[in-house]
């Protein structure tokens, strides 16, 4: 039986390519423009290949491009993975305890203040040309995010439900599980959105420092070669790599929290 | 319905003795003073016994449960249940806090079953208990509902079912209808009678609503604006099992006035034709 008082499909339908146009008009502006000037400086089509060409191209060469987006695609994965495991400790370990929480917290903070892809070459010494340096750095770029939201999170917790657990005669692992994280999802997911807006990005720094397969050296390759069409086609996949990864994290949001009251729900059913 | 109720039969034994001997709390405050809020309070409950307080805003009501719960320490003064004192009270008495605190990410049926999910009863079993309780409140089909899917009414019978659930020997409610309209304030109160009958354990009431007071307790305590005292103690010796046409009697009418008297702050009793036993203090 539901309760559930859900607006009916197709108004939600609706609601949502009102909400896609926008930025979809602004899209087709910007490659309007893109191809006009492309066009203007035909001649240069080697400097600023127009749209046309890109798609073309990246076509044409997908043998080479898949495999390079599904290692860098691993890599993203998985570093952003190792992240949520450091963020989750760091967090916990932060919230359960005033002595951590004054000797950890400003030192994470102070670690996003260092020059990450200086770090990059020394990380390919450290861990060698595979994948682990590559997960590494992805890590490294994305875990404060997480943290920080996590961080948050935890202490958002309600006092007054804190207490009620309290009077039930809650431990403090009982607290933690039954209060604190719960109340700390939201602000996980935020934190996690901004991560995943990273984690292409470093992961193909870390490539352009040493790696034999990746979107970073497809990319160094291309740049070599003056297919600057494929730089661009290159660029545009690790666009749309990252908006998928995005998407994917906002269904698990939503699959978290399905307790979370619906922005269009106002007033009781 | 309730069958009719023993007042001293068994069930009483079923309920905790409470009581708070000159009771005092004071809170630091930001600037380093000291905010003194209880200043001298003495109540008792007897096991089984239904008793309300009532007191202006701020005179310290809900201090006094966070320390009957255990949340907070005496500053001075003894806690003693069933006649011992007690420093360590979390877990032995069932709290109703004055907002629900219904847990928004869990469904109301796991809401309500959460003390005994933390006093390791297990899911199933837990379920089992709660499911007809959840019919009787007019919860059935609102088990799996969200707490933003419930009414303001529902969301306390929620908080009231989960804090019954419990199965303590002593309850505290801390405001448990404020922010109804009468009529389902009256419903709630008529149930909430049934419901003690049936389990028997000592309730303590926090109230702004002297008619509430009068209708549910066998003894109310009026507190003074903070710092808050005992300002007097009124005996309700009005019949059980009791039904809401009982406020239309003289004598209801009277405990009004004399409760409504010793909140302004007049505790003299003579002039109020008031039935039944008084104790006041100064
Ligand atoms: N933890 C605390 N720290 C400092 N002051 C507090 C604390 N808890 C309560 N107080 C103060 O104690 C006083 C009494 O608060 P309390 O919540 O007990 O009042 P109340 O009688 O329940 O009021 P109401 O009827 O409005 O719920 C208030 O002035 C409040 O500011
Ligand atoms: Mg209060």
């Amino acid at each position: 039986m539901s309760v559930i008082a859900a607006p009916p499909p197709r108004r939600r339908w609706s609601r949502r390519l009102a909400n896609a146009w926008p930025p979809a008009l602004v899209l087709a502006v910007v490659v309007g423009l893109w191809a006009g000037v492309g066009a203007l400086v035909h001649a240069a089509s080697d400097v600023l290949p127009g749209p046309d060409l890109v798609v073309r191209s990246t076509w044409q060469d997908r043998s080479n491009l898949w495999p390079a987006a599904w290692t860098t695609t691993r890599e993203a994965i998985f570093g952003i993975l190792a992240a949520i495991v450091v963020a989750v400790v760091l967090a916990v370990a932060i919230d359960s305890s005033r002595t951590v929480r004054r000797s950890i917290y400003p030192l994470m903070v102070a670690s996003q203040t260092l020059p990450i892809i200086a770090l990059a070459p020394l990380v390919v010494i450290w861990f060698g040309f595979g994948p682990l340096p590559k997960i590494a750095l992805v890590a490294l770029f994305t875990f404060f995010a997480i943290a920080v939201g996590l961080v948050q999170g935890l202490a958002s917790a309600d006092v007054d439900a804190t207490n009620l657990l309290r009077t039930m005669g809650a431990s403090r692992l009982q607290l933690l599980l039954r209060v604190r994280v719960p109340s700390a999802i939201p602000q996980f997911f935020t934190g996690l959105k901004v991560a995943v807006t990273y984690s292409f990005v470093s992961a193909i720094v870390a490539e352009f420092v040493g790696a034999q397969q990746g979107l970073g050296v497809y990319m160094t390759t291309a740049k070599n070669a003056f297919r600057t069409d494929l730089v661009f086609g290159a660029v545009l996949v690790t666009a749309i790599l990252t908006l998928l990864l995005f998407a994917i994290v906002t269904v698990l949001e939503r699959l978290a929290l399905p307790w979370r009251r619906p922005a269009s729900a106002t007033g009781t059913p | 319905m309730a069958p009719a109720r023993e007042r001293y039969g068994d069930a009483m034994s079923a309920g905790a003795r409470l009581e708070l001997r000159d009771l005092r709390k004071r809170f630091s405050q930001a600037d380093g003073s000291a905010l003194t809020v209880l200043d001298g309070v003495d109540l008792t409950a007897e096991p089984g016994e239904f008793v309300a307080v009532i007191g202006p805003s701020g005179c310290g009501k809900s201090t006094i449960f966070h320390i009957l719960a255990g949340l907070e320490d005496a500053s001075d003064g003894a806690v003693l249940i069933d006649g011992v004192q007690t420093p360590k009270r979390l877990g032995v008495c069932a709290f109703m806090p004055q907002r629900d605190g219904l847990l928004p990410w869990r469904r109301v049926i796991d809401n309500a079953t959460i003390g005994l999910e933390l006093a390791g009863v297990p899911r199933a079993q837990a379920r089992e208990r709660a499911l007809p309780l959840l019919e009787r409140f007019g919860l059935g089909e609102f088990a799996r509902a969200w707490p933003w899917q419930l009414s303001g009414g529902m969301r306390q019978r929620a908080a009231f079912l989960r804090t019954v659930l419990m199965g303590k020997p002593a309850m505290l409610l801390d405001e448990p209808f404020g922010a109804l309209d009468g009529i389902t304030r009256g419903d709630l109160q008529q149930w909430l009678l049934d419901v003690w009958d049936e389990v028997g354990s000592t309730v303590v009431l926090i109230t702004h609503d002297v008619p509430e007071a009068v209708f549910l307790a066998d003894r109310v305590y009026v507190m003074s604006p903070r710092p808050g005292r005992i300002a007097a103690v009124v005996e309700i010796d009005l019949p059980r099992p009791r039904t809401l046409a009982i406020e239309e009697s003289p004598q209801f009418a009277a405990y009004e006035s004399r409760l409504r008297a010793a909140l302004r702050g007049r505790t003299d009793p003579v002039d109020e034709p008031a039935a039944g036993t008084a104790g006041e203090r100064p």
